[in-house]
């Protein structure tokens, strides 16, 4: 694989568990570290697969890669390489559902660096005024790139940063994805109903580092590495299942088994996809 | 036979652009700050509020990145939003708005997403508004692939194209000089629209081909009037919109005329004067007589005091000077 990308893996209950409470027609922006996002939403695949190879059978013919990962049919409306690229566009596609009188809702993903961006100020401003149905979810990993969040980010949770605007908004464990489906269903039916926005913070953790290339070993002790992956979402989602009788063990194995097959089909396909014809680089500049 | 015709000012067309497409499509709305019952700064949408109500004229934050980017978020899904910039200084505060997304989600969803949002502010000096009221920044725009730039000089070609603008599937920005919202002019009456991408030769000549935008036209337009006392025919080209270009209509009357003198407002330097001379010489090079001459505002911030401020901006006396130079007679 070439080029940029910035993995997921560790904060896969904010994903699911966001992305869980919401329908197809619900809209979501996403980050640079975007395909979590987009496997949660219901995005194709095969497609996400080949998008992240440069494929010319991915979601966006190969033109945006990981970072711009984008499939309109299910509201996923783009990974951004720009952080705190997502919250105009997101509130913006609030405003547009309350406009043509839908009840969608529009969810916003956004790193714990994005909360220091003066747009993230600006569009609370916006969906508070006009009581927009738009969900800020904050994946607060700990880490804007390699510098960690409490030494450039003021007061002692980001969730409260929606409080002067008298939006509602709460902590949750990221690391729990019931806890965060709960915390987004609350925010759905809200927002639904015409009650305006909320603002989520997630506290997650990257096992990897920024981007594929970083060890992410230079700024983070392995003790604190070894902490949040004693607490890995997907054990918790699978011990919770089991304890509740939701799923068997062996059905658990089962289910680990097909999205692992179905993952790997995904891979082949992509790999053994075309890169884009070279005159395609001149398409889709306008519509 | 003549279609009707009635006479409108440049302020007044826009508006009646913008309320024509606002009773024709129920997905545009108009969105800025002191767009409502305050009419913009300048008053131009005085009486839109009355008409359209608060749903679609509507009064926002002092918020250049937030408002822009609510505009590109409602583009995306289904809306067809006006966005108001007030000056054209304070596209800067959304820059990122319109240049890595609005510009850019149709070429890196390869082309799943359409952003059809018009945007619209001002240009050009000369209110005594000093350096950061009174910029000509189109050019920035104009140099990002996915944007389109409208750039009108007459109340019929505003309306035309602002029209045109609405409909367009992109993001479009639509600069409108603040000097020229009291000019009048003759506006077809009937509904029209006029393209993007096509130039129009606001008058015809043989000796020299001046070409100008937005407010610069008229500068041209007077100068070629003084040159035609001297004997000299001088035609004045207005590309009306830099994105498109029709570059055609530039290279073919400058192959006719063998010089060109280029008049806009924006800076000279890295400006659009430098790229349309290219694109004139790149296509009529072996028919030129002249070396092209470019005017544009100074390399320097807008200053506030009158006398200061007048000498920055390229005048007809400028225009007539650059020809007279080129010693055609």
């Amino acid at each position: 694989m070439h080029g940029l990308a910035h993995l997921y893996i560790g904060e896969e209950a904010v994903a699911v568990g966001v992305c869980t409470a919401l329908r197809d027609d619900d809209y979501i922006t996403s980050t640079h570290r975007g395909h979590g996002h987009c496997v949660a939403k219901g995005g194709n695949l095969e497609a996400m697969m080949a998008e992240v190879m440069g494929r010319v059978t991915g979601h966006c013919r190969g033109k945006g890669g990981s970072m711009h990962i984008a499939d309109m049919s299910v509201g996923i409306l783009g990974a951004n390489g720009i952080v705190g690229g997502g919250f105009g566009i997101a509130t913006g596609a609030a405003l547009s559902a309350k406009k043509r009188g839908t009840d969608q809702v529009s969810v916003c993903f956004f790193g714990d660096g994005a909360s220091n961006q003066g747009i993230f100020f600006e569009t609370m401003n916006f969906a508070a005024i006009w009581q927009l149905p738009v969900i800020y979810i904050c994946e607060n990993n700990h880490y804007g790139e390699f510098t960690a969040t409490e030494k450039v980010t003021a007061g002692t949770c980001i969730a409260d940063r929606a409080t002067p605007f008298g939006i509602p908004s709460e902590q949750v464990d990221g690391s729990d994805a019931i806890a965060v489906y709960e915390a987004t269903a609350k925010a759905v039916q809200r927002a639904r109903k015409g009650d305006g926005p909320t603002l989520i913070e997630c506290d997650t953790y990257r096992y990897r580092g920024h981007h594929v290339g970083d060890p992410g070993e230079s700024y983070r002790s392995k003790e604190e590495r070894d902490e949040w992956l004693a607490k890995d979402p997907i054990k918790r989602l699978r011990e919770h299942m089991m304890a509740n009788h939701l799923a068997s063990e062996a059905e658990l194995d089962a289910e680990v088994r097909e999205v692992d097959s179905e993952m790997q089909q995904a891979l082949e396909a992509a790999k053994a996809a075309p890169f884009p014809p070279i005159e395609e680089v001149s398409h889709h500049v306008y519509a | 036979m003549s279609m009707p015709e009635k006479e409108m000012t440049f302020g007044e067309a826009i508006k009646e652009a913008i309320a024509e497409e606002l009773r024709r499509d129920p997905t545009v709305f108009l969105m800025g700050e002191d767009v409502g019952k305050a009419g913009t700064v300048f008053k131009v949408l005085t009486g839109l509020y009355d008409e359209f109500g608060p749903e679609r004229i509507i009064d926002t934050p002092i918020a250049e990145a937030g408002l822009v980017g609510l505009g590109v978020g409602a583009a995306l899904t289904g809306m067809r939003p006006i966005v108001d910039v007030m000056f054209g200084d304070f596209i800067t505060l959304a820059m990122d708005q319109i240049v890595n997304q609005a510009a850019k989600l149709c070429y890196m969803s390869g082309g799943q997403a359409s952003v059809p949002i018009t945007i619209r502010t001002t240009l050009g000096a000369g209110r005594s508004s000093a350096a950061q009221h009174s910029q000509s920044l189109h050019a920035w725009l104009a140099h990002i692939p996915g944007l389109k730039v409208v750039i009108p000089s007459t109340p019929a070609d505003a309306k035309g194209l602002f029209k045109s603008a609405v409909r367009d599937n992109n993001p479009v920005i639509v600069y409108e000089d603040k000097m020229m919202y009291t000019l009048k002019g003759m506006v077809p009456a009937h509904d029209y629209t006029i393209p993007l991408g096509v130039a129009d030769i606001k008058r015809e000549g043989d000796d020299v081909t001046l070409i100008a935008t937005s407010s610069m036209v008229h500068v041209a337009l007077q100068a070629a009037q003084q040159l035609a006392e001297q004997n000299i025919s001088a035609e004045v080209v207005d590309p009306r919109t830099l994105v498109p270009l029709d570059k055609k209509t530039l290279v073919e009357s400058v192959i006719k005329t063998t010089r060109a003198v280029i008049i806009d407002e924006g800076h000279r330097g890295y400006g659009i004067t430098g790229e349309l001379a290219s694109v004139v010489y790149e296509g009529a090079f072996d028919y030129i007589d002249a070396p092209i001459v470019r005017l544009g505002a100074m390399d320097v911030p807008i200053p506030f005091s009158k006398p200061l401020e007048e000498v920055t901006i390229p005048t007809a006396k400028d225009v007539v000077k650059a020809v007279q130079d080129m010693k055609i007679r």
